[in-house]
């Protein structure tokens, strides 16, 4: 390998890091606001896929990719609400409602999303933010979606929130001991239903990720599994938003192996390298997890399961 | 027989009012509902045609569906059928090329293989469980990303038939391996296999002490664990013979239908029998029908295609809401209808009285 392609590979990597984690960020820092409640919301693989086409599908009819973006946010939000409301009533299974409506949400995308596999969209316009160095290579990597900035800034803004704002606390209160907010008059099933219809507003943001800037076009494969395994990222993430950023981008990067390496004429191996992410998430989960006992951060509600 | 019905009478119920929202949903397409709904029927159960392939559909959906319903009888929540499924396949297909097998026990054997493939793949899941306390409901999907992964890497690679150009498949089965028709109809033996592996289950569950002790790990892990019952063993048992189940499904797709492993393996079995499971209550009796009735709609899927202009992830659609409402059905499970029509009709005719002064 020479250096031209080393340097190629590893702005590859990195590049990919950022366009690839986009959406693992938004879903993750989602299930995380989901979780601080006390709900686990399997089903945001579906909200990332139904988003998806919502964002493409927005801004193909209005012509304005910023429209797709709100677009995206609010089918994101209405699929977790109805995964709050359901997982609110009696008897009512959190894990199997999540399943239900992963398949729920792909169903309504592909049937939806049918007319819209042809079509172009307007795309998210990069920041470049590469243009001191000479190396294409380089520029094309440091092309930054304008979402990851503003998925940072999230991040911060909800670090911030968990620990000092009335929401947070409260959000953080229905998760860590129901009980409390119940005693302080608080509706719990109230609250959880409100911070799974705003994980998967935030959800909702990767999904815009996906079709309106990388890969940049809807089909029925734009989504597989990211959504899952940004739900495990949390659990490696220990529930805290900040640490989401740097799991979102070290998954993006796992998964930009394979991309990276065909781009510089490496092509054995594809499938191999696309199962990266996948096996990361596993030794990452293996790893974090101690049988018996929970794991550290955990909000407190899922200590009764 | 009063009980049993009972414990239909909701799940009939939600599946009722999910064809009644489908149509509703398709209506915003154009589509007029009571045409779909008979289009849904006629491609189901309308003719011998429409039977044939309704059951084709049916035989794997049984066997996926176990991958989920025995390892839930153990208190385990498995979702990664497909990944069992397409391993099976593969073990099935590379075994039938690799030895120079023929005849019955050659078609046993190959089944073999992919029991043992989707057995070992789930087992994993639970293993994972067991080991280390990870989530076995991530890590079954997650394990079935990799399992699809590396069944695209070895078919499109190491067990590649090079005469295969447009489709990369594996050497196709020999003829004397592949499972054929039931007198000569398009249902395969496949599907005999699939109530026989219903019927199985429910009997081990139902009546062996092993079939018990899993019971009764699922039912409360400490109380089967103070009477001394290996529960990491049962455990580990119930998700190996839930992936083997899965791993039949495809070793019997791959003898019964595609003739070889490739990319049409992946079309979704596993996940259809998630839902399968779930609207069965994990009850391997009630998969039987279940089954049946969403390998019919599978089949009128394309029906739905071909006259009215549907999409064909229509049918996901349907599946989708009945998961939902089969799910929320639960809400009402032991809710007291009578009560209700009682406090209805005697608040009704007070309620004017109340207004006229």
């Amino acid at each position: 390998m020479s250096a031209d392609q080393a340097i190629a590979l590893l702005a590859g990597i990195l590049g990919g890091a950022l366009r690839v984690g986009a959406p693992f960020l938004f879903v993750s820092l989602g299930e995380c606001i989901t979780e601080k409640a006390g709900r686990i919301n399997l089903g945001l693989e579906g909200v990332l896929v139904l988003s998806a086409m919502a964002a493409f599908g927005g801004a193909y009819v209005s012509g304005s990719v910023w429209i797709g973006v709100l677009v995206a946010m609010l089918a994101g939000a209405a699929l977790a609400t109805l995964h709050g409301v359901l997982c609110s009533l009696p008897r009512v299974n959190d894990v199997a409602t999540g399943i239900a409506l992963m398949l729920l949400g792909m169903g309504l995308a592909f049937y939806l999303g049918k007319p819209l596999i042809q079509p172009q969209a307007p795309q998210l316009v990069p920041l470049e933010l590469g243009n001191w160095s000479s190396s294409p290579a380089v520029k094309a990597a440091l092309q930054i979606n304008p979402l990851v900035p503003l998925g940072a800034l999230l991040a911060l803004g909800l670090w911030w929130a968990f620990a000092n704002s009335r929401a947070g606390l409260l959000v953080r209160m229905a998760g860590d001991s129901a009980d409390a907010a119940r005693a302080l008059g608080y509706s719990v099933p109230a609250i959880r239903i409100a911070a799974t219809a705003a994980g998967g507003l935030v959800a909702g943001l990767g999904g815009a990720c996906l079709t309106l800037f990388y890969p940049g076009s809807w089909n029925e494969g734009v989504s597989s599994g990211q959504g899952l395994i940004a739900v495990a990222l949390v659990i490696f993430a220990r529930w805290s938003p900040l640490r989401c950023v740097g799991a979102a981008l070290l998954f993006g990067g796992a998964g930009a192996i394979g991309p990276a390496l065909q781009s510089i004429g490496i092509g054995w191996g594809y499938h191999l390298f696309n199962i990266v992410p996948y096996v990361l998430t596993l030794l990452i989960l293996v790893l974090s997890c101690k049988p018996g006992q929970l794991a550290a951060g955990a909000p407190g509600a899922f200590s009764t399961r | 027989m009063r009980a049993l019905l009972k414990e239909a009478l909701l799940p009939a119920g939600a599946i009722l009012a999910a064809l009644g929202l489908f149509g509703l949903f398709v209506s915003f397409a154009g589509a007029s509902p009571v045409e779909v709904w008979l289009i849904l029927f006629k491609g189901a159960f309308g003719d011998w045609f429409s039977w044939q392939n309704t059951l084709q559909r049916a035989a794997p959906l049984m066997l996926t569906a176990l991958c989920v319903a025995i390892p839930a009888r153990a208190g385990l929540t498995i979702i990664g059928g497909e990944g069992a499924l397409v391993l099976g396949g593969l073990a099935a297909a590379a075994l039938g090329h690799a030895l120079p097998l023929s005849g019955l026990a050659g078609s046993v054997l190959v089944c073999a293989a992919g029991a043992v493939a989707g057995a070992l793949w789930i087992a994993l899941a639970g293993w994972l469980r067991q080991w280390r306390g990870v989530n076995e409901t991530i890590s079954s999907l997650l394990l079935a990303y990799v399992a699809i992964g590396l069944f695209k890497h070895l078919v499109e690679g190491p067990l590649r038939d090079p005469s295969s150009l447009n489709k990369p498949s594996t050497h196709a089965l020999a003829d004397s391996l592949r499972i054929g028709g039931i007198a000569g109809s398009d249902i395969h033996w496949g599907l005999v296999l699939g109530v026989v592996a219903c019927l199985a289950a429910a009997l081990w569950l139902r009546w062996t002490v092993s079939g018990f002790s899993v019971r009764v790990v699922g039912g409360n892990l400490r109380a089967a664990q103070l009477v001394g019952l290996p529960a990491a063993r049962l455990i580990l048992l119930a998700c190996a013979l839930g992936g083997a189940a899965a791993g039949i499904a495809g070793a019997v797709e791959v003898a019964a239908v595609h003739t070889s492993a490739n990319a049409s393996l992946i079309a979704g079995y596993g996940y259809a029998g998630i839902l399968v499971a779930f609207i069965a209550r994990q009850q391997p009796l009630a998969v039987i029908p279940v089954a049946v009735l969403f390998g019919g709609f599978g089949a009128a899927g394309s029906l739905l295609q071909r006259r009215l202009g549907l999409p064909d992830a229509s049918v996901l659609v349907l599946q989708g809401i009945a998961f939902v409402l089969v799910l929320g059905s639960e809400a009402l499970r032991g809710y007291d209808w009578k009560a209700a029509l009682l406090r209805l009709r005697h608040s009704s005719p007070a309620a004017p009285a109340a207004v006229t002064p």
